[in-house]
């Protein structure tokens, strides 16, 4: 009923292979653009910007990243956490060996670096598979962990350990550092996240993605076929450290301002490997829904108690918070192993036939 | 430089044979402390396929257990029965909550799935036990705290702690008890079936659930026995669950399913790491420890993709 695509007919080869083809998804698109690109910019105070969308939009990115690998290439990655440390300190370098050069054009530089190591680390990928590749891949987390502790250079020998972004302007506006303004900083994540999800949503459908599912479904096959095993997984490596490296060097420099090694520990590998599993291994879409729901759920949880009249020690939430989250992770997995991009396909089908069952 | 790689540790080792002893020993004992861990994996791998993650943090939630019943007044043995029946209602509940929903589902999903549990165990611990570390109650447990110096000849003396040694006791006795448990008794054998095909198992009459069940909580034991160990050593606290993660390298050198595979593979991570760390470490900065054990592992995968002990990987297609 409210979702068919009855009567919409193509009539050129460009039309039947546009990435949106129905009206609906187009209609669908153009109003989340809206709402990102004019409504929440409108509205939106600067609490919600800073904690809540930036965030939202630099772990989307993230997600998007990992699911490269993960969700479309079949590679168990746990190392997520150090490429996007390794994107985060070649911004800063970068940006503080070239002060004048323009300080967007850096961060998506600062990708490369991180797409050379993940592709020297993605080598053993080519004898191991499963569980153990993900062991291999924490030994990149660990390894460029405690490169960026003990390497001075990499943080230009501060007394402090921790990379501080400095103040960088564009056009007139401050885009990076404390008095950068949260509309700006929105706006630079909001452009890149946006720009490379469109960029990969196209990539994933063409040869290069399609041969990456070949050897996520079984690599022997796709062999036989003629994927050549080494470049498919290699490129998948160091695509999906790209994104990440970029998607690090925004969390520290459009969001946090500063960062230490612990930003990037393996905990940020698992919460993005969460966001990309509740959200649905291959799916771009899904990428946004599991960050959607792994960032905000406990900035909201933390409001519930204040809400409900309630007096909690800020400890005790934090606690309640994490129980929370892991069970409703369990539960979620219990219902929908596939994701929520499962369940938004399930209800597609629903509203097409609505109001008939089926 | 090439000096200080090639020659000089071997010089060092030759001079000061105490030391190099000593850090054997710590080699040893930490070697212990990761094969325990690793047996709590390799347990419910082999039963169910399951990669818990969570492994580590069931070993500071027992650990912070015991203690925090010891401190609201239960005596010490008391509050070991009670943890134990402790870790029998966990093993109970993740069966029953979250491992039966989630037959049959890829790998990774029950990976994701341990690791949820994790964070809830993280949050649960915290929230009932506060999130300072604790002090292990050693002597109330009646286990040994002094330490013995040796003397070698007449070129030093290395220490021993009695705990290392109740330890590396303790760990013997309980693989030796799991490997009976698994060979001669009844549910030993139906462990075994389980771990070699579910739906075969399932033909000839053996419940999965049950099975599951005592894995868990077997898994849970060990993870009591490496939680007073290592809190005897250090503290009981949530570092530990990084510590944990070195069960995993141990466990791709070897093997997923091998029991002995976890023994040999921890003691062969806990020397590596040791003898790395004080006499290579030192070139490039110190601190090796936390990714010597991973690279170790990786260089070993790339030779032997099954592990040492593991089974033979077969393709088909």
């Amino acid at each position: 009923m409210f979702y068919r695509e009855a009567g919409q007919f193509k009539t050129s080869y460009k039309a039947d292979q546009a990435l949106f083809p129905i009206l609906q998804d187009r209609i669908g698109i153009a109003a989340i653009l809206l709402i990102a690109f004019v409504a929440i910019p409108l509205f939106a105070s600067d609490f919600f910007l800073t904690s809540i969308m930036i965030p939202f939009l630099v772990f989307a990115l993230a997600a998007i990243g990992l699911n490269v690998l993960t969700g479309y290439c079949g590679q168990l990655s746990l190392g997520t956490g150090a490429f996007m440390g390794v994107g985060a300190y070649a911004a800063y370098k970068l940006t503080t060996a070239f002060p004048d050069a323009n300080v967007i054009v850096m961060v998506l530089l600062s990708g490369v670096f991180s797409a050379a190591i993940g592709a020297v680390f993605g080598l053993p990928s080519l004898r191991i598979k499963g569980l153990y590749l993900a062991v291999t891949t924490l030994a990149a987390q660990f390894f460029l962990e405690w490169c960026f502790i003990r390497i001075p250079w990499l943080y230009n020998d501060n007394a402090s350990g921790a990379i501080e972004v400095p103040r960088r302007e564009m056009f007139g506006f401050i885009v990076t550092g404390a008095e950068a303004l949260p509309i700006t900083r929105y706006f630079v994540v909001l452009c890149i996240t946006a720009g490379i999800a469109y960029l990969m949503a196209n990539v994933l459908r063409g040869r290069i993605g399609r041969s990456w599912m070949m050897i996520r479904d079984m690599d022997i096959a796709a062999e036989l076929m003629g994927v050549r095993p080494l470049q498919t997984k290699l490129m998948a490596f160091a695509v999906s450290s790209y994104i990440c490296g970029v998607a690090g060097a925004m969390m520290v420099f459009f969001w946090l301002n500063a960062a230490e090694p612990s930003s990037y520990s393996i905990r940020l590998s698992f919460q993005i490997l969460f966001m990309v599993i509740l959200g649905g291994l291959g799916s771009l879409g899904g990428a946004f829904m599991g960050a959607a729901f792994i960032w905000i759920l406990p900035v909201l949880l933390k409001f519930v108690p204040g809400m409900l009249g309630m007096d909690i020690a800020a400890e005790t939430v934090e606690h309640a918070t994490f129980m929370i989250v892991g069970a409703l992770i369990i539960f979620f997995l219990i219902v929908e192993p596939h994701g929520f991009a499962r369940l938004w396909q399930i209800a597609k089908q629903k509203l097409r036939v609505w109001p008939f069952p089926y | 430089m090439l000096y200080d790689i090639f020659i000089d540790p071997f010089v060092q080792m030759y001079d000061m044979p105490d030391f190099f002893l000593q850090v054997l020993w710590e080699g040893f004992v930490a070697g212990i402390l990761y094969a325990l861990i690793a047996l709590g994996f390799v347990l419910i791998f082999k039963a169910s396929g399951v990669f818990n993650f969570a492994q580590g943090i069931m070993v500071v939630f027992a650990g912070l257990t015991l203690v925090g019943l010891h401190e609201n007044g239960v005596p010490a043995y008391l509050a070991l029965i009670l943890t134990i029946g402790v870790m029998g209602v966990l093993a109970y509940g993740v069966e029953r909550v979250v491992m039966r929903p989630l037959v049959n589902q890829p790998e990774i999903i029950l990976l994701m799935a341990t690791i949820g549990l994790t964070y809830f165990l993280v949050g649960f611990g915290e929230f009932v036990f506060g999130g300072e570390p604790k002090q292990m109650i050693t002597q109330e447990l009646g286990l040994p705290t002094g330490s013995t110096a040796f003397e070698i000849g007449d070129r030093g003396l290395i220490i021993l702690q009695h705990i290392d040694i109740a330890a590396a006791v303790i760990a013997v006795i309980m693989v030796t008890a799991l490997g009976l448990f698994f060979n001669k008794t009844r549910i030993g054998r139906a462990l075994r079936a389980v771990a070699d095909d579910h739906q075969a198992a399932l033909s000839v009459g053996i419940s999965l659930n049950q099975i599951w069940a005592i894995v868990w909580f077997a898994a849970g034991l060990v993870a009591l026995a490496t939680g007073i160990m290592w809190g005897a050593r250090s503290d009981v606290s949530f570092a530990l669950e990084i510590v944990a993660f070195k069960a995993l390298p141990v466990l791709i050198l070897g093997g997923f399913t091998s029991i002995p595979g976890a023994i040999v593979g921890g003691l062969i991570i806990g020397f590596g790491e040791k003898i790395g760390e004080l006499y290579w470490g030192g070139l490039v900065g110190g601190g090796v420890e936390s990714w010597l054990a991973y690279i170790i592992a990786l260089v070993f995968l790339l030779f032997r993709p099954q592990g040492l002990f593991g089974e033979r990987i077969i393709e088909r297609i």
